[in-house]
């Protein structure tokens, strides 16, 4: 892979603009054209960092050449055509002697590096659950976008939630795929020893269903569901509290009228095949697989439910961010421009196929790629077009963060006073989080909360206590 | 005598060969039909059911995964080999583990009645417990998941072993012990060459069993835990409800158990004697 802007600027021969016509492998993927383009305006540390490290070797070569490369390009005022005639003209050798004498190439190099600040730790391990919300953890993995920021990192999948909480707190896993509920359930010690998480960044947003036995095509009204077994993947995860909320609007009552059950996602078509659920609200790609298996149909997506709603998390504890400061930041930074990539559209068919072997998903490739396209079959004989059935965005949003406490109070999974922006506050990063975001470029909204409509009813993070007791079926 | 051998190898081989051939004539698929729709394509193809895998199809997946067992494609996927290996690591590891303190106790508890009457209570409580109950705690206590999974093999062998040794030493005959006293052997050269032979049998049983139920175990500890192991090739090929890669490891769980039965069952032949 050739990466333009880090060509020799030396070099007269060589051009270092990605221009319209530009064949390089970041151009050509349509869409990323303008936001690479505006990421290589950011800090040349950035553009170090983002350029892929491949096919060069050593990282520090390639930060030495870019800081050459941002030298050579200011003093031509960016302008690459005077660049080339004046190389030259000149020669390479004596143009870097001839600059080298009027600017200290050798301490700019030193000072940049200093700055950006070695990485403590470049072997790391991060646990994934196989379902297609943890997609840019997983695909930054074989499209390199690990590489891309110095690290080495194994994927390593995970049995389920239980396990990936305390393989987290073990230590085994630097940083793991978790759900939005789980490091705020963690920080506070509900279902298990508290230990202080973060979560820096969301994973996707929407990309669940409620799916259905075949045998219930005719019972599509709730108020019809009395008695039924439900799954869910995991007691704090947006789909047991989505799940919830849906039959609580609905007049079930989720704890009386029917059962909710903690089932694995991998083990949810099985679990409905044999009987033993009626329906689940679960990660994909285990809707889809249900239609592909011909058992279940997809009764509604959760994007009908909360519009926008968060699911899945990179989160880490507290100490691995403050130990390995420089690690934690390389990190991010990678899972930050992953989930920006798995957004684009375009990309989907790639990542589909990307992320679907057995080392990763290990799905059929026909159903990942339903999910991410958002063209899929419904299981009632329909063909669906909801492109946004998956989005990926990282913005760990306080107010997402209130909402789910309320839930977690509404449902008994919490008791007492909740001081509930002080907890949001402390485990989603959002303000870090979008200082980075908006380093490299990303759209960064200027407030941390923000109004959500939940099936037509407003959510509004100021009044969160009025809210929780605001429900007609709720436990507090 | 000979031919009886023969005959019997005749029928179960034409059991095995009409069983298979009944299971791959009653789970034909369909004949794949041309021109699907982008529903039925969507839907993966117009069969109604998805079913159980003909033998044709096992046997095929067995050549492949068998012709290149230790490939290593990256964390999540490697060949059969590597990990079964795993899982007989695991095993071994717990179950060398459970030897070196189910043993000397074994004796200890065996030769003295009163330590007998002292430690029965705790071993009658926790031989019952499953061994996967353990998990969580081990998990919790010991913070790494594969020393845990080592820690319930551990468990779990533990116990067959230690109450078929502490039997087999109770009931060494009393002669023998008596004919050492007169030699004037000290406790534990007794203990040596005179009771473990006797009890060798006994204690061997016990470790049979013990490697028996480690096997067991291990296939469900690593479907919790996942990473590697046979555990986890089960677990991550239903997953893929991959019914066809089920089924060849079911197989080769069995072979392996086989074998580690049959080492254990030849080490018994070794120690057997006749009074």
């Amino acid at each position: 892979m050739t990466i333009k802007s880090l060509g020799n600027p030396f070099d007269g021969d060589q051009t270092l603009i990605h221009s319209k016509q530009c064949g390089c492998p970041e151009c050509k993927a349509p869409g990323t054209n303008a936001a690479s383009m505006e990421r290589k305006a950011t800090a040349v540390a950035n553009t170090a960092a983002e350029d892929s490290v491949a096919s060069r070797g050593d990282s520090e070569e390639i930060l030495d050449r870019a800081i050459e490369s941002a030298v050579v390009r200011s003093v031509f005022g960016h302008n690459d055509h005077n660049r080339r005639s004046f190389m030259k003209m000149m020669g390479a050798g004596s143009a870097a002697a001839l600059l080298g004498s009027v600017f200290p190439m050798e301490k700019a190099k030193a000072a940049v590096k200093e700055s950006m600040g070695k990485l403590e730790k470049t072997k790391l391990n991060i646990g994934f659950v196989p379902i297609t919300c943890a997609t840019p953890i997983i695909m930054a993995s074989p499209l390199g976008f690990y590489e891309k920021y110095g690290l080495d990192v194994t994927v390593t999948k995970t049995a389920g939630w239980a396990v990936a909480r305390d393989k987290s707190l073990a230590g085994e896993y630097d940083a793991s795929h978790m759900l939005t509920p789980m490091p705020l359930a963690m920080s506070m010690g509900a279902g298990s020893t508290p230990e202080p998480y973060i979560m820096p960044a969301v994973e996707n947003i929407n990309g669940q269903a409620i799916v259905l036995h075949v045998d219930h095509k005719d019972k599509r009204d709730p108020k019809e569901w009395k008695g039924f077994k439900f799954g869910v993947p995991f007691e704090y995860s947006m789909h047991n509290f989505l799940l919830r909320y849906y039959l609580a609007e609905n007049g079930i009552d989720p704890d009386k009228d029917v059962q909710i059950r903690v089932v694995p996602p991998p083990e949810m078509v099985a679990n409905l095949r044999a009987g033993n659920l009626d329906g689940y609200l679960s990660p994909d790609p285990f809707n889809q697989r249900a239609v592909w298996e011909k058992v279940g149909f997809i009764h509604m997506l959760t994007k009908e439910i909360w519009e926008g709603h968060p699911c899945c998390a990179f989160a880490c504890s507290q100490k691995f961010a403050t130990q390995n400061p420089n690690t934690y930041g390389a990190l991010l930074r990678s899972i930050l421009d992953a989930t920006q990539y798995s957004n684009n559209h375009d990309n989907r068919k790639e990542i589909s196929a990307a992320i679907a072997p057995t080392n990763y998903l290990n799905q059929p490739v026909a159903v990942i790629e339903q999910v991410l396209t958002g063209r899929y079959a419904d299981g009632l004989g329909e063909i669906k077009n909801v492109p946004d059935r998956i989005d990926f965005d990282p913005f760990p949003w306080h107010s997402m963060g209130v909402w789910i406490l309320t839930q977690m109070k509404r449902w008994g999974y919490i008791e007492g006073d909740v001081d509930y922006k002080a907890i949001a506050e402390q485990v989603y990063l959002a303000g870090e989080t979008g200082k980075m975001m908006a380093d490299m470029g990303m759209d960064v909204p200027d407030t941390t909360y923000k109004k959500h409509v939940i099936m037509g009813k407003t959510f509004d993070a100021d009044k969160a206590e009025e809210y929780t007791r605001s429900f007609a079926i709720g436990r507090v | 005598m000979a031919s009886l051998n023969v005959r019997a190898a005749l029928l179960s081989i034409s059991f095995l060969i009409l069983a298979l051939g009944l299971w791959e004539m009653s789970t034909q698929p369909p004949e794949a039909q041309e021109n699907l729709t982008e529903y039925e394509m969507l839907m993966g193809g117009v069969e109604q059911e998805s079913r159980v895998p003909p033998p044709s199809a096992v046997i095929k997946l067995a050549w492949a995964e068998l012709s290149d067992p230790f490939y290593d494609a990256g964390a999540n996927d490697k060949g059969i080999g590597i990990q079964l290996a795993y899982s007989v690591y695991r095993v071994l590891a717990g179950y060398v583990a459970a030897m070196a303190i189910a043993l000397p106790l074994g004796f200890l508890i065996g030769m003295s009645p009163l330590m007998y009457k002292a430690l029965n209570p705790y071993i009658q409580v926790l031989r019952p417990i499953s061994p996967l109950a353990w998990m969580p705690l081990a998990l919790f206590i010991i913070q790494d998941s594969n020393a845990s999974a080592i820690f319930v093999i551990f468990i779990c062998s533990i116990w067959p072993m230690l109450l078929n040794t502490a039997f087999g030493v109770a009931n060494v005959r009393q002669d023998w012990i008596n004919v050492a006293r007169t030699h004037e052997l000290g406790h534990i050269r007794t203990a040596l060459t005179v009771i473990l032979p006797a009890a060798a049998p006994t204690i061997l049983t016990g470790m049979r069993i013990s490697i028996g139920i480690a096997w067991l175990v291990i296939v469900a500890a690593e479907m919790l835990v996942g990473g590697t192991g046979i555990g986890y090739y089960v677990w991550n090929e239903w997953n893929n409800l991959d019914l066809t890669a089920v089924i060849f490891s079911i197989l080769m769980i069995g072979v392996v158990g086989m074998i580690l039965d049959m080492a254990l069952a030849k080490a018994q032949k070794l120690v057997e004697y006749t009074e």
